[in-house]
């Protein structure tokens, strides 16, 4: 048998995204460029009020306006009036009582986005307002009234593993806040809702990253059976958890299913920061014990995750961070307490990371802290604890994934740090910037680090499957999914998978709805392993077929036959057909669902084996601070990242670069800013993101140990880039100025005061 | 809505006498921002971006004024001849926003909405600028220190059009420099404007108080001492100076305590550049 050398766009090769040059034209439709015929506009009305009872609802004035087509509010809610990704605690609009700040009361369809704001404006909402609950310890101490029927304490867990009164000499302890994220993607909430001509059924283009459960929420609110709610994937500009809850899609179907016309919702950029969840802010305290020599004897931590007014995914957010306390370290002992707390503030969900991001920057704040206590360098006080396959975590699960968090941190390490500034740098690459305010000797570099772990696909006995489906007809392959493209490269990725997989170059994929069965979330890293797997499972399958096939004609044992390149080949023979003239006038279809390996739920001492698999990766950062302004200008960030096996190299580097960035925003920038309840700068002019000149040069060693458990020997790398990241920024930030920093973002106050 | 687009001085004069309501768009960068947060509902709008005379700047030489029409926008400012007129304006120009807000933005706009944030007004402070404006009957010069009044408050009658600035050249250093918590396009916390003429100091500091803040008492304490050999403890003492005529206030983008302490720092690195150049 003789292999050949193949440049063909299959795994492993940097195949180009099919929607970037229209993407990067602007050609590419998103969900807001969507319209029909006789399409009406939808509007929400929202709370100013972060807490207020509910007194009276005038919809006179807004019936009145000219080209107002209709007016809803809870009381037109057909079906069930609450909706939620794990417990259903959330109005599609508030009817007595309004929890947060921005809750939907009412929403309008008319003729024009101006009508709606018309008609929004005169619509009399009588309010009584009540003292809100913010502060989430008085959620957990029981000192303020319950403000949703389901109490103030979304979930409390504990993990309590070991002996838990093991004591050693070093001990080191802190404090951390964590602020409060947005996943700030640049494509606002949009959907257009279409209704069926006899009313009884629906069709709904949106931008989401679920679309399955987005149908199952909605048909319930509708009081429609699921088939009946038929949802396709709007062009979606950016996710990263955002999209998991239901926002707009109830209150636009049932728009257009009152009015019988095409509706279209889309939020503006401030709506927006109300429309969806954040990342929950959150506060860690973590004592860490340590022998002399710098290892890990127990930890103890108290956790508190603010969920917000409504429940969202704060249950599994909190089980994250209370499962990765130990981070990527062996920890014997273990008393974990963790709350998922309701207050009137924005509610908190899914954001990239997860619940580790928050108990990252806790476990790696320690470890610097036992570096210094014990006067180890802070490489090799990590060296020192990693965890390893095999390894019992403090959940008693042990670890089966791929563990390489030692070549993590040794080929961070080994990636050349920056040049020393120059005596005259340039003004733009100082801190500050173009605003010009140092000078070189004002500045100080610091270096730092982070390393983390991070559990991959859903968790705590869920079986988030996917489903696909390959179809191979006369030599072309189209593939069926319902995976969410958020802009991750599921759509590159899979033709991919099939090129490989079946020898053919000739590879599309069909509309992405809900014609096929679930695809789970485009959330948890998941989509390459869970949908990738499910493609990968479809093609074999249609493979297996097409081997039968040509094995009959050509009297070869199908077992023998292979694919090399663009042929079928008899793998220990002669025989060689290529796959054009094999399948030509042929017809293989074939769907396959692709369920991760069971899961349990944790036990009240938070003992279970809760968790599917796991990624790794170290940061090294490297930061120039302006020591006097309080201003920093990042450097540069190093990284090895765990990726079991890289299908598409350009798509990792992607993943890397964005996640960083992204953890970047955390550390020196983005945060929502809430006072007594109330959002302070729901604007990109007050929500900084970083631009250009706050990227760093990222320098990145991926680290390919093909996992077995994995479908194709790869784990998810959308999170890992995100998590450590923020920490080392931080840490690299402390060593420049020499004190301690325990939050972020790091404000140029906390700096030079 | 009608939108006129006059191409003389004279016709937007005119048109303004005419409907007295009608609001005023150059660049629009700050006015279509207002219009889609529905915090302004114009009925007529006057557009001056196609009035040759407010497209303008000159460089007078011999008598050290520049001229720069209120429509010139933030890019002509950042480089060529304008730039090494003004270089303190040009550092100022390079600080907003990006490239395609330089491209509309101008400085009639930035005067138009007088944001104590507006980074071309500390250097107008500092360069003892004066404002030009015009209505259909009257001209009339205004220092830019009795053309803002307030917060976003200027002195401009309705019937007026902003026309454009003269700004005296110094024959010293002139300097700006700005804190925002990113390092490009971002709104000022803090900002000094530093310019020296005739060895004499002037500061001017934005994001600071409700107006653009020309610090009197620092000034006159850095114009007593001898600015050919400032040394260390002269300039931090003159930041000090600076800071207690600053009157911030917290909001989200910043603490009171930071901004008063920032504009310290940067006067006295300015005041540094400026006399170590
Ligand atoms: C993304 C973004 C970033 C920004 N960044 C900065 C920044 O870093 N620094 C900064 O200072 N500003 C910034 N701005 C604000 C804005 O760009 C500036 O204030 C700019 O100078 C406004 O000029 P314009 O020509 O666009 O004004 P317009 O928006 O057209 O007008 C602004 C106001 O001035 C009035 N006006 C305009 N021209 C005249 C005239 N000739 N006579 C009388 N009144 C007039 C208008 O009626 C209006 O009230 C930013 C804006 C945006 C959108």
């Amino acid at each position: 048998m003789t292999i050949t050398k193949t440049h063909r766009d299959v795994l492993g090769a940097s195949a180009l995204r099919p929607d970037g040059v229209a993407k990067v034209q602007g050609d590419f439709s998103f969900s807001s460029d969507l319209h029909a015929e006789n399409m009406l506009w939808g509007a929400t009305l929202r709370s100013p009020h972060p807490y207020a009872r509910i007194i009276s609802i005038d919809l006179s004035g807004a019936w009145k306006i000219a080209g107002v087509e209709c007016v809803i509010t809870a009381d037109d809610v057909p079906g069930q009036l609450t909706y939620g990704l794990i417990s259903e605690d959330q109005p599609v609009f508030a009817k007595d009582v309004v929890r947060y700040m921005g809750e939907p009361i009412a929403a309008v369809a008319a003729d024009h986005p101006e009508t709606c704001r018309r008609a929004l404006a005169a619509i009399k909402v009588e309010y009584e307002i009540l003292e809100p609950l913010t502060d989430p310890e008085r959620a957990i101490d029981g000192s303020h009234p319950d403000i949703h029927p389901d109490g103030n304490i979304i979930r409390h867990q504990r993990i309590v593993s070991g002996d838990i009164t093991a004591t050693a000499p070093i001990v080191v302890e802190g404090t951390y806040d964590i602020g409060m994220q947005d996943q700030a993607f640049l494509g606002t909430e949009s959907a257009l809702a279409l209704p069926d001509h006899d009313g009884s059924g629906i069709e709904v283009f949106v931008a989401t990253q679920w679309l399955h459960e987005d149908r199952k929420q909605m048909a319930k609110c509708l009081g429609l059976p699921e088939e009946k709610v038929r949802l396709v994937l709007g062009g979606v500009g950016g996710a990263f958890g955002a999209r998991e809850d239901i926002s707009l899609q109830v209150h636009t179907a049932l728009l257009a299913l009152r009015t019988g016309r095409p509706v279209k919702m889309q939020y503006g950029r401030e709506e927006s920061f109300f429309g969806h969840v954040h990342r929950h802010p959150a506060q860690i305290w973590m004592r860490h014990h340590a022998t002399e020599d710098g290892r890990i004897v127990k930890i103890e931590a108290r956790m508190v995750f603010d969920g917000g007014a409504y429940s969202s995914t704060s249950s599994a957010v909190l089980i994250n961070g209370v499962t990765h306390t130990q981070g990527p370290y062996q920890c014997p002992n273990a008393v974990v307490d963790g709350y998922a707390t309701r207050t009137n503030n924005p509610p908190c969900g899914a954001m990239r990371g997860f619940g580790v991001v928050q108990a990252c920057f806790a476990h790696e704040g320690q470890m610097d802290k036992l570096a210094v206590a014990t006067g180890i360098d802070e490489v090799e006080i990590r060296l020192r604890n990693i965890i390893h396959t095999g390894d019992t975590m403090i959940t008693g699960q042990v670890l089966e994934s791929v563990a390489p968090v030692e070549r993590c941190i040794r080929e961070t390490a080994a990636l050349p740090l920056p040049a020393e500034m120059s005596s005259h740098p340039h003004e733009l690459d100082l801190p500050g910037g173009s605003g010009r305010t140092a000078d070189r000797r004002h500045i100080v570099r610091g270096i730092g680090w982070g390393v983390s772990m991070k559990n991959l696909m859903y968790s705590e006995g869920f079986d988030d499957y996917s489903t696909a489906r390959c179809t191979l007809t006369n030599g072309k392959v189209e593939l069926k999914f319902a995976t969410s493209e958020v802009g991750q490269g599921f759509v590159t990725l899979a033709p991919q998978i099939a090129r490989s997989i079946l020898g053919v170059d000739d590879v599309t994929y069909d509309t992405i709805d809900t014609q096929i069965g679930s695809a789970g979330s485009t959330s948890a890293s998941r989509q390459t392993w869970m949908s990738g797997g499910a493609v990968d499972g479809a093609c074999r399958l249609v493979r297996e077929r097409l081997f039968e096939h040509v094995g009959a004609l050509h009297g070869v044992d199908p077992l023998r036959l292979g694919i090399d390149d663009t042929d079928i080949i008899d793998t220990i023979g002669d025989f060689r057909i290529s796959v054009q003239e094999a399948c030509a006038d042929l017809s293989i279809s074939e769907t396959f669902e692709y369920h991760h390996r069971p899961t349990e739920d944790l036990d009240e001492n938070g003992q279970g084996n809760c968790h599917v698999a796991f990624a790794f990766v170290a940061h090294r950062a490297v930061v120039d601070v302006d020591i006097e302004l309080g201003l920093v200008k990042v450097v540069q960030i190093a990284t090895a990242q765990d990726v079991g096996r890289v299908l598409n190299p350009m798509s990792v580097v992607g993943q890397i670069e964005g996640g960083i960035a992204q953890g970047l925003g955390l550390a020196v920038m983005e945060e929502i800013i809430v006072k007594d309840g109330k959002v302070r700068n729901p604007s990109f002019t007050d929500y900084l993101l970083p631009t250009a000149l706050d990227a760093p040069q990222v320098l990145i060693s991926m680290i390919e140990e093909p996992d077995p458990q994995a479908p194709m020997g790869a784990k998810g790398v959308g999170e890992a880039p995100c998590i450590s990241v923020t920490p080392a920024i931080v840490a690299a930030i402390r060593n420049a100025i020499g004190k301690p920093i325990d939050r972020c973002p790091v404000r140029p106050q906390d700096i030079c005061f | 809505m009608p939108v006129f687009i006059p191409s003389s001085l004279s016709e937007a004069t005119s048109l303004l006498a005419e409907h007295p309501t009608a609001h005023l768009i150059t660049g629009g960068t700050d006015f279509m921002v207002e219009v889609n947060f529905n915090h302004r509902h114009p009925e007529t709008v006057i557009s001056l971006r196609k009035i040759p005379d407010m497209q303008l700047w000159n460089i007078d030489k011999a008598s050290g004024v520049v001229f720069i029409g209120a429509s010139v926008p933030y890019a002509t400012m950042e480089q060529g001849e304008l730039a090494d007129a003004l270089p303190a304006l040009a550092e100022a120009a390079r600080t907003v926003g990006s490239p395609q807000i330089r491209a509309a933005g101008s400085i009639g706009g930035n005067l138009g909405t007088c944001s104590p944030a507006g980074d071309s007004l500390p250097v107008l402070a500092a360069l003892n600028a004066s404002v030009h404006l015009r209505s259909s009957d009257a001209e009339r010069t205004l220092p830019f220190s009795e053309f803002m009044i307030g917060p976003k408050r200027n002195a401009k009658k309705p019937d007026e059009v902003i026309t454009g600035v003269s700004i005296p050249m110094t024959n010293g250093w002139q300097g700006y420099a700005k804190v925002g918590v990113r390092n490009a396009m971002v709104i000022s916390v803090a900002s000094v404007c530093l310019a020296i003429h005739d060895k004499t100091v002037r500061v001017a500091l934005g994001s600071v108080g409700p107006t653009i803040i020309r610090c009197s008492d620092a000034e006159s304490w850095i114009n007593s001492q001898d600015i050919t050999a400032i040394d260390d403890s002269v300039a931090v003492e003159f930041g000090n100076r600076v800071s207690q005529e600053s009157r911030p206030i917290d909001d989200h983008r910043s603490t009171a305590e930071y901004r008063r302490h920032a504009v310290g720092v940067l006067a006295t690195r300015l005041l540094q550049r400026g006399t170590n150049a």
